[in-house]
C-alpha cells in the first residue's frame, strides 16, 4: 500500500514514541543524567498526547492490514500515554535523591527507557486488528516489563518477582501464539474481522474452540483473572512501586482494550459456550479476588488481588457487548486507571527515597492522616473510589458496568458484582481506617517533607482532585468515552 | 434557589469546621452549631412561607411546593432536580432540630479532632438533606449512598469500643457493608427501571416525574420493587436484615447514635412513601400483606430483644426496630389516616430516640458504663436526670399527652378498616413496649445503690437540650394538626397512587 501524509499524522503518537525511545537511548549513552533523562521522556509523552489532536482528525484510517487507527484506540492510546506519563513522574520520585537519603543505588535511567518502549507495545496493542499486530504489540508491552520488574535486581523479591513474571508471561504467549496458529489453519485469515467472518459462515469445530480457548488463557494471564491470577500478589509485592502501577494501569488497559476489540470484530460465540466461560472467569475473578485480599496486611499486594476483582467488574460489560459496553469498558478503564495511580502513587512516595523494601506494609500507614493530612487524602479518595462510593470516579465506572449488565439482563454476573463489591469494601474500609487510627508506640515512617513540591506530589494531589471531580461531574469524561467508537467496517 | 443551599450549607460548615481547626478547639463547635441552626431556621422560614397543599398526585402530575432543576449528565438524563412538598419539609425540618442537638451533645463528649468530627457530622446532615430533597434516582442514590462514609467514620473513630479493642471498626464496617450492598441492589432496581422506560418511550432519564408513567409488566414491576424495598428494608430496619443497628448504635458517638435513629433510618421510610410505593402501586398492594407481616414481626422481636439488654443504648436500638415496626404498618396499609400517622411516629420517635440516646450519653459520661447492672439507684443520686429519662421512657411506650401516643393510635386506628387481624396483633406490641421501657427505668434509675461516689449534676446545656426535645414531643401529643395538615397533601397522593391498586387487585381476585 502506499503512504500518505494522512498515514503518518495518524501514525504520529506512535512515531513521536518511537523517537523518544531512541533519543532517550541515545542521551544515556551521551551522559547519564537523572533529571536529563525523565525530562526527555516525559517531553516526548505530552508530545505524543498533543499529537493524538491533529491525528484525530484523519481518523479513522488502516495502517496497513495490522493498525486501525480509530477514535477508539485513540482513546485508549490517550489513557495509556497519560498513565505511562504518570508512572515516569513517580518514578523520578521514587529513584531521585532526597535529602536523607541518597536515592536509587544502580543505574536509574534505564528504566524510563523501558517504560516508554512497554507503553510503545500498548500503542500497537490498542490499535491492532489482527492477530500479527496483536503479538507484536503484547510482547513490545510484556519484554521491558521483565526488566522493570527486576529493576532493583539487589533486592531479593524484586528480582524473584522479575523471573516468575518473564516465566509465567511467556508461558501466557506461547498459548495465546498457539491458539492464533489453530485459528489460522482453519478460518484461513489473520484479521479480526477475517476470523470473525469466515468463522460464522461455517460450523465451530474442535480446534477453534480449542484455539479460542488458548488464546483466552493466553490474555487471561495478562490480565490475570481467575485462575490465571497467581503471579499477581507477588509480582506486584516485589516490583518497584512505579512499576506495580505501571503494570496495574498501562499494561492491563492495553491487553484489555484488544480484548475488546477482539470480541467485538470477530464474536466466535457460536454455541455460546465463550459467554459462558466467560462468565465463569468473570465470577471466579471478582469472588475470589475480593476474598483473597480480605486478609492481606501488605498494601501492594491488596491492590493486586483487587485489581483481579476490577478486571472481573469490566468482564461484565464486556460480555454484556452490547449498547453500553464498549462505551462502558472505555470509562471504568479510566477512572480504574486513575485510581489505581494514585494508590499506587501514594505507595511510592511514602517508599521514596529508595530503602531497600518498599513502605507497603499496612501498619506503617497507621495514624498517616495526623501527621500527612493531604497524603492520606489522596489515599482515602483512592480507596473510596476503588470500593466505588458517590462522589469519587470509582463510582461512575460501577454506575456504568451495571448498566451495562442490567441492560444485557446479566443477572448472575451482576448478583456477584453485588457480592464481591460487599466484600471489597471489608478490605478498602479497613485501609482506609487504619490511616486515621492513632495509637501510641507506632513507628513513624514519613514521607520526605517536601513531598508536595515534587513533581510526583503534584500530580497526585491532581490526580486525586480529578478522582474527585470526574464523580461530581463526569459529563466530559462520559462524552469522550461516547465518541470513543470502533470504525466501522 | 434556596434548596440547593439547603445542601450546600452544612457541606460548606464542615469544610469549615475542619479549615478552622488549628486555629482553636472550641470554633468548630460554634460553626457547627450556627450552621444547623441556620438549616433549622430556614426550614421554619419555608413552613411559614410555603404552600403545602402541592405535592405529587396522580391525577395532577408531579407538582411542588418549590422545585430546582439543573442539567447534570447529559448523557443519562440527570438532572440535578431537587423539589419539596409537605414530607420533604417535616423531614429537613428534624434534620436540623436533631443537627443542632447533636452538636450540642458532643460539647463535652468529643474532644479528640474536633474539627474533623464536625466535618463528618455535617456531611452526614448535608447527605441526608439532599436525600429528603432530590427527586432525581441517580441523584438520590448518589445522597444515600455518599452519607454513609461520614458515619462510618464517626463511628470507626470516635466510637466506643466497650467489647474489645476493634469492635467499634467492626460496627462501622458491619454497617457500611450492609447499607451499601443493599444500596447497589437498589442501584441495579433504578437501572432496571430506567431502561425498561428507555425501551417503552425512547427516552433516557431518571426523574422522578417521568418515571412515575413508567409501564411495567407486573412481573418485572414486582423485582424492581423487591430491589428497592430490600435497601430501605436495610436501614428501616426490617428484622431479618437488622443485624448492624445494635452494634452501630451501641459503638457509635451520642451524636451519631441520635443521627442514625432519629434521621438515617427515617430516610428509608421516606424512600417507601416517595419512591417505592407512587412508582410501583400494584407491585406494592400484592407486598403489602408481606411488608405488614414483617412490620408485625419487626415490633415483637424488637421489644423483646429490647427487653433482653444489659447495655442501655443497645435496649434503646432494638426499641427502634420496635417502633419502626409499626410505622412500616403504616405505610403499607394503604390509608391516608395510617399514612399521616407514620409521619407523626416517625418525627416522635425522632425526637424521642434522640432524647433516649442523649440521656444514655449523659449516663455515660458520669458513670462510663452503660451496662444497667452497674447502674441502680441514680433516683437519689443525680437530679433531673432519671425524671426526665422517666418521661422519655414513657413517651416510647405511647402515653397519652406525648407525640407517639398521636403517632401509634393514627396508625393503628388507619389501618383498621382494611386490616383489622394486624392492627390487632400489632396493639399487643404497645404492652411489651411498656415492659422493656419500665424496665429499663427500674435496672438504670432504682433499686440499690451500686456504686459510691457522688454524682455530677447536669449542667443547663444538657438540661435545656432534653427540656427543649420534652416540650416539642408534648407539643406534638397535644397539638399535632400542623404536621398533618403540612403532610396531607403528599400523603393522600400516595393514597391515591396505591388505592387505585388495591382496587385493581381486588378486582383481579
Amino acid at each position: 500500500m502506499e503512504f500518505t501524509q494522512q498515514h503518518f499524522i495518524a501514525l504520529l503518537p506512535l512515531l513521536i514514541v518511537s523517537a523518544t525511545a531512541v533519543v532517550v537511548m541515545l542521551a544515556i549513552a551521551w551522559r547519564r543524567n537523572h533529571g536529563l533523562t525523565y525530562m526527555l521522556t516525559a517531553a516526548g509523552l505530552v508530545l505524543a498526547l498533543l499529537s493524538i489532536a491533529p491525528a484525530l482528525q484523519v481518523a479513522p484510517l488502516e495502517v496497513t492490514q495490522l493498525l486501525q487507527l480509530d477514535r477508539f484506540a485513540y482513546f485508549h492510546m490517550a489513557l495509556l500515554l497519560l498513565a505511562t506519563l504518570a508512572c515516569v513522574t513517580l518514578a523520578h520520585a521514587y529513584l531521585g535523591e532526597k535529602p536523607g537519603g541518597q536515592g536509587f543505588p544502580g543505574n536509574r535511567e534505564e528504566l524510563y527507557l523501558l517504560m516508554v518502549l512497554s507503553a510503545l507495545g500498548g500503542q500497537v496493542l490498542v490499535s491492532s486488528q489482527h492477530l500479527a499486530g496483536l503479538f507484536i504489540g503484547l510482547e513490545l508491552l510484556s519484554v521491558p516489563v521483565y526488566g522493570l520488574v527486576a529493576y532493583a535486581f539487589f533486592n531479593k523479591r524484586s528480582l524473584e518477582a522479575g523471573i516468575k513474571y518473564m516465566v509465567l508471561s511467556a508461558a501466557g504467549s506461547a498459548f495465546l501464539l498457539f491458539g492464533m496458529a489453530l485459528l489460522y489453519a482453519e478460518s484461513g485469515s489473520l484479521s479480526f474481522a477475517g476470523i470473525g467472518a469466515s468463522l460464522a459462515a461455517q460450523q465451530s469445530t474442535v480446534l477453534v474452540q480449542a484455539g479460542i480457548g488458548m488464546m483466552l488463557v493466553g490474555l487471561g494471564f495478562k490480565l490475570s483473572l481467575v485462575p490465571f491470577h497467581l503471579w499477581t500478589p507477588d509480582v506486584y509485592e516485589g516490583a518497584p512501586a512505579p512499576v506495580s502501577a505501571f503494570l496495574a494501569t498501562a499494561s492491563k488497559l492495553a491487553v484489555f482494550a484488544v480484548l475488546l476489540r477482539l470480541y467485538q470484530l470477530s464474536p466466535a460465540t457460536s454455541g455460546g459456550w465463550l459467554n459462558d466461560g466467560l462468565t465463569l472467569i468473570a465470577i471466579a475473578s471478582i469472588l475470589i479476588g475480593n476474598l483473597l485480599a480480605l486478609n492481606q496486611s501488605n498494601l501492594k499486594r491488596l491492590l493486586g488481588y483487587s485489581s483481579i476483582a476490577h478486571f472481573g467488574y469490566l468482564l461484565v460489560a464486556l460480555i454484556a457487548s452490547e449498547g453500553l459496553a464498549v462505551e462502558a469498558v472505555g470509562v471504568y478503564l479510566a477512572t480504574y486507571v486513575l485510581t489505581s495511580l494514585g494508590a499506587f502513587g501514594v505507595i511510592t512516595l511514602m517508599s521514596s527515597p529508595f530503602q531497600g523494601r518498599d513502605a507497603d506494609a499496612l501498619y506503617e500507614y497507621r495514624g498517616l492522616f495526623w501527621r500527612r493530612p493531604y497524603l492520606t487524602a489522596v489515599l482515602t479518595v483512592m480507596m473510596l473510589s476503588l470500593a466505588g462510593i458517590p462522589m469519587t470516579a470509582g463510582f461512575i465506572g460501577k454506575f456504568y458496568v451495571i448498566a451495562a449488565g442490567v441492560q444485557s439482563q446479566q443477572w448472575w454476573l451482576l448478583g456477584s458484582l453485588i457480592i464481591g463489591s460487599a466484600i471489597g469494601l471489608y478490605y478498602y474500609l479497613r485501609v482506609m481506617v487504619t490511616l486515621y487510627l492513632v495509637e501510641p508506640g507506632i513507628r513513624r515512617h514519613d514521607a520526605p517533607l517536601n513531598w508536595g513540591q515534587q513533581a510526583g506530589g503534584i500530580m497526585l494531589l491532581a490526580v486525586a482532585a480529578l478522582a474527585f471531580l470526574l464523580g461530581v461531574y463526569p459529563q466530559p469524561l462520559l462524552e469522550l468515552a461516547q465518541h470513543a467508537i470502533f470504525a466501522t467496517l | 434557589m434556596i434548596l440547593p443551599w439547603l445542601i450546600l450549607i452544612p457541606f460548606i460548615g464542615g469544610l469549615l469546621c475542619w479549615l478552622v481547626e488549628r486555629f482553636d478547639q472550641t470554633l468548630p463547635r460554634w460553626i457547627a452549631l450556627f450552621t444547623m441552626t441556620l438549616l433549622f431556621g430556614l426550614g421554619l422560614w419555608l413552613w411559614s412561607n410555603g404552600d403545602y397543599s402541592l405535592a405529587p398526585t396522580p391525577e395532577a402530575g408531579s407538582t411542588w411546593a418549590l422545585e430546582f432543576k439543573h442539567v447534570w449528565i447529559e448523557r443519562f438524563g440527570i438532572n440535578l432536580h431537587l423539589a419539596l412538598d409537605g414530607l420533604s419539609l417535616l423531614m429537613v425540618l428534624l434534620t436540623g432540630l436533631l443537627g443542632v442537638l447533636s452538636v450540642l451533645c458532643s460539647w463535652k463528649e468529643i474532644q479528640r479532632h474536633v474539627g474533623f468530627f464536625h466535618l463528618n457530622l455535617m456531611w452526614i446532615l448535608g447527605g441526608v438533606v439532599g436525600v429528603f430533597l432530590s427527586l432525581d434516582l441517580f441523584l438520590f442514590f448518589f445522597f444515600w449512598e455518599m452519607m454513609l462514609v461520614p458515619m462510618y467514620f464517626l463511628i470507626a473513630l470516635w466510637g466506643h469500643s466497650s467489647e474489645g479493642k476493634r469492635s467499634r471498626i467492626n460496627a462501622a464496617t458491619k454497617f457500611f457493608i450492609y447499607t451499601q450492598a443493599s444500596g447497589l441492589i437498589m442501584l441495579v432496581a433504578i437501572l432496571g427501571l430506567v431502561l425498561v422506560n428507555y425501551h417503552n418511550t425512547g427516552v433516557l432519564t431518571f426523574d422522578y416525574a417521568l418515571l412515575l408513567n413508567a409501564e411495567l409488566d407486573p412481573k418485572i414491576e414486582f423485582l424492581l420493587m423487591l430491589g428497592f424495598f430490600i435497601a430501605f428494608a436495610v436501614k428501616f430496619p426490617i428484622v431479618p436484615l437488622h443485624a448492624w443497628l445494635p452494634a452501630a448504635h451501641a459503638q457509635a458517638p451520642t451524636a451519631g447514635s441520635v443521627d442514625l435513629a432519629g434521621i438515617l433510618l427515617k430516610t428509608a421510610a421516606y424512600g417507601m412513601i416517595r419512591f417505592a410505593l407512587p412508582l410501583f402501586p400494584e407491585a406494592s398492594a400484592d407486598f403489602a400483606p408481606i411488608a405488614m407481616t414483617l412490620g408485625l414481626i419487626g415490633i415483637f422481636y424488637g421489644a423483646l430483644l429490647s427487653f433482653g439488654q444489659t447495655d442501655i443504648k443497645r435496649l434503646v436500638a432494638y426499641s427502634s426496630i420496635s417502633h419502626m415496626g409499626f410505622v412500616l404498618i403504616g405505610i403499607y396499609s394503604g390509608s391516608e389516616l395510617a399514612l399521616q400517622g407514620a409521619v407523626v411516629l416517625m418525627i416522635a420517635h425522632g425526637l424521642s430516640a434522640a432524647a433516649l440516646f442523649i440521656l444514655c450519653g449523659q449516663l455515660y459520661e458520669r458513670l462510663h458504663t452503660r451496662d444497667m447492672r452497674e447502674m441502680g439507684g441514680l433516683w437519689s443520686r443525680l437530679p433531673w436526670l432519671p425524671a426526665l429519662s422517666l418521661f422519655f421512657a414513657a413517651a416510647s411506650l405511647g402515653l397519652p399527652g406525648t407525640g407517639n401516643f398521636v403517632g401509634e393510635f393514627v396508625v393503628l386506628f388507619g389501618a383498621f378498616g382494611q386490616w383489622p387481624w394486624i392492627v390487632v396483633i400489632a396493639t399487643f406490641g404497645l404492652v411489651l413496649s411498656s415492659v422493656y421501657s419500665l424496665a429499663m427505668i427500674h435496672r438504670a434509675h432504682f433499686g440499690p445503690v451500686k456504686t459510691e461516689g457522688s454524682l455530677r449534676g447536669l449542667d443547663a446545656r444538657e438540661v435545656g437540650m432534653i427540656l427543649l426535645l420534652a416540650a416539642l414531643l408534648v407539643l406534638l401529643g397535644v397539638y399535632p394538626q400542623p404536621v398533618f395538615d403540612t403532610s396531607l397533601a403528599t400523603m393522600s397522593g400516595v393514597q391515591q397512587w396505591f388505592s387505585t391498586a388495591f382496587s385493581q387487585l381486588a378486582s383481579v381476585r
